[in-house]
Parts: C-alpha cells; sequence; structure tokens
C-alpha cells in the first residue's frame, strides 16, 4: 500500500454508519464557540455522496422556515460527533439536485419499505 | 546538530488536525540520509557534513565514486549533497540522520526542482492578460507590444517574453510542520511544494 493511501486510511473513522443517498440523518456537529463547544444537530436529506479515502463528502439538505439550506460535510472530520439515520429513503438517482427546484409535498422523498 | 535534510516529495492530501480542521498538506519522505564525508575548516576551509540519500545499485556507481563511498561503510547513494554545520562532532561517518530533527509547529523552508512547462507564451509564463479572444480579435495570446519604434531601436533587455518555465530551484518559505513520522521518515507540511511526485527535495529549518 501506498504511504498517501496508508496515511488517509489511518484517518478514516469506523464509527460512521452506512447511509445511502436519499436517507434522512440527524448531524450531530460538534461546534466551538470560544472555549465552549457544543452540539448542534443538523437534520436532512443526503442529496449527495462523494467517494475517496479520507477526502470523502456528504452533503444534507434542508428546508428551514421556507428556505432551503444544504451543509457539506466531510465524511471523516472530527468534528462530526455522531450520525443518526432516521429513514431510508427510496431514490433512483446518486445526485439529488432536482429536490432544489421542488417545494412542499413535490419536495418529499419515499421511504423505503423492507 | 543540522538544520536541513534531504528526500523526496510523494504527494498531497487532506489532514485532519487535532481542532478538527481539515488542511491541504505535501507528504514528504525526508532521509534517512547517511554521514559520508566530513570536511573541516583546516582541510577544506569550512565545516560541513556531506550526505547521502536514495540507495543506488553497486554496480551502478563508477568506481571513484565507489572508493568514496567505502571510507563510510558499505552503501551507494542517488543523491550526495552538503549541509553546512560546525558541530560536527556527533556526526560520525555512516550515521543516519532522520526525520526526528523536525517538531510539529516548526516553521520550514522547502527547495525542489519545479515542473517543467516547456516552451511556454507570456500569458503562462508571465501571467500576462492577453488579448481579446472574440469581436474579430486576432491576438488571443500575443504579448502585444513589446517597446518603442527609432528610440532605442532595439528591445530593451529583460523584456519578459516567452520561453522555457519551470525546471527551476524554487523555495517556498515559512511552511508548517504539520505531523512528523519517524517510523516512516515522513514529515507532513501545510500547503504545496515545489516539484512533482517523487522528485528531490530539501527541507531547511527557517
Amino acid at each position: 500500500m501506498n504511504v498517501i493511501e496508508a496515511l488517509e486510511r489511518e484517518q478514516m473513522r469506523i464509527d460512521i454508519p452506512n447511509f445511502r443517498v436519499g436517507d434522512t440523518l440527524k448531524v450531530h456537529a460538534r461546534i466551538k464557540e470560544g472555549d465552549k463547544e457544543r452540539i448542534q444537530v443538523f437534520q436532512g436529506a443526503v442529496i449527495r455522496k462523494r467517494n475517496g479515502a479520507s477526502g470523502a463528502t456528504f452533503t444534507v439538505r434542508k428546508v428551514s422556515y421556507g428556505i432551503g439550506v444544504e451543509r457539506i460535510f466531510p465524511l471523516h472530520s472530527p468534528f462530526i460527533d455522531r450520525i443518526e439515520i432516521i429513514t431510508r429513503g427510496k431514490v433512483r438517482r446518486a445526485r439529488l439536485y432536482y429536490l432544489r427546484k421542488l417545494k412542499g409535498k413535490a419536495a418529499r422523498i419515499k421511504e423505503k419499505r423492507y | 546538530m543540522v538544520n536541513k535534510l534531504f528526500g523526496e516529495k510523494i504527494g498531497m492530501t487532506r489532514y485532519f488536525v487535532e481542532e478538527g480542521k481539515s488542511i491541504p498538506v505535501t507528504i514528504l519522505k525526508m532521509g534517512p540520509c547517511v554521514v559520508v564525508q566530513k570536511k573541516t575548516l583546516n582541510k577544506d576551509g569550512y565545516n560541513a557534513i556531506q550526505v547521502g540519500y536514495g540507495e543506488k545499485k553497486k554496480s551502478r556507481v563508477n568506481k571513484a565514486q565507489e572508493g568514496h563511498f567505502k571510507i563510510a561503510g558499505d552503501r551507494c547513494f542517488a543523491h550526495l549533497k552538503e549541509i553546512k554545520t560546525d558541530d560536527t562532532e556527533e556526526l560520525d561517518l555512516g550515521k543516519e540522520l532522520t526525520s526526528e530533527i523536525f517538531n510539529v509547529g516548526d516553521l520550514v523552508n522547502v527547495s525542489g526542482l519545479s515542473k517543467g512547462r516547456g516552451f511556454s507564451g507570456v500569458m503562462k509564463r508571465w501571467g500576462f492578460s492577453g488579448g481579446r479572444k472574440t469581436h474579430g480579435s486576432r491576438s488571443h495570446r500575443i504579448p502585444g507590444s513589446i517597446g518603442s519604434s527609432a528610440t532605442p531601436g532595439r528591445v530593451h533587455k529583460g523584456r519578459k517574453l516567452p520561453g522555457r518555465m519551470g525546471h527551476q530551484r524554487v523555495t517556498v518559505k515559512n511552511l508548517e510542520v504539520v505531523d512528523v513520522r519517524t517510523d516512516m521518515n515522513l514529515v507532513l507540511v501545510k500547503g504545496a511544494v515545489p516539484g512533482s511526485r517523487n522528485s528531490f527535495v530539501e527541507l531547511c529549518k527557517a
């Protein structure tokens, strides 16, 4: 294994649950304000996952007070306290950018039934 | 001790530091450099050590070099470089210098041979803005005027013009050492470093 790969593997977290695009997540993000540290929860749908070793990221979209908010998290960031999976979504694309144009009922994602 | 070491650029990646920030880093494989020769004030007029880096097959070395390498041990090196230092007492022949001399948080200067760009135009080489791309313009990437007419009747020396670019020694100053892995002889510095992957670099404490 080459050196870069080894270093990146070292940085990766193993406690991240296996979620997919379309899932609704609760991301518990650590936020530092001066000396204090608190945890902020960001809940929304995963609209994109970028693969990679330690450089992998995912984007979560939610609609807050009528305004769409998207946050990109590095998947292996120490800033992420934990990730909760709320629902599994049934989607047919890898990138859900079409959600940006949709509002209200149309912007829902079907839940996966097993 | 010494404040300089030689090695190779391995590549770039991102690295999470303690506060959780992700920063761009260059991975450098520094050393081990082996002391091959000592230069002294009496004999050579200055104090320094000569170090070797990078294994080289014995069959690839000529006899003169082989004899030179034999004094310090039975290893041959691809690169031979000098490090100026006054206290050479501890640095015996054959001693290995490793990345231990760098600490996390140190500022370092990194020198290397920049990537060769070949014969490049003024836009790439000097950052000229070039001409218009559309509206009938035919001067897309040309330098424009390069001087006056009858006075002086020649082009001034030092005029920025197209030519060979890159493949020059470049030093990037004051890069922060993010991490040091002595087990693999790795030094991680923040930001970019001149040269291509696997190219020879010099790391010096700023």
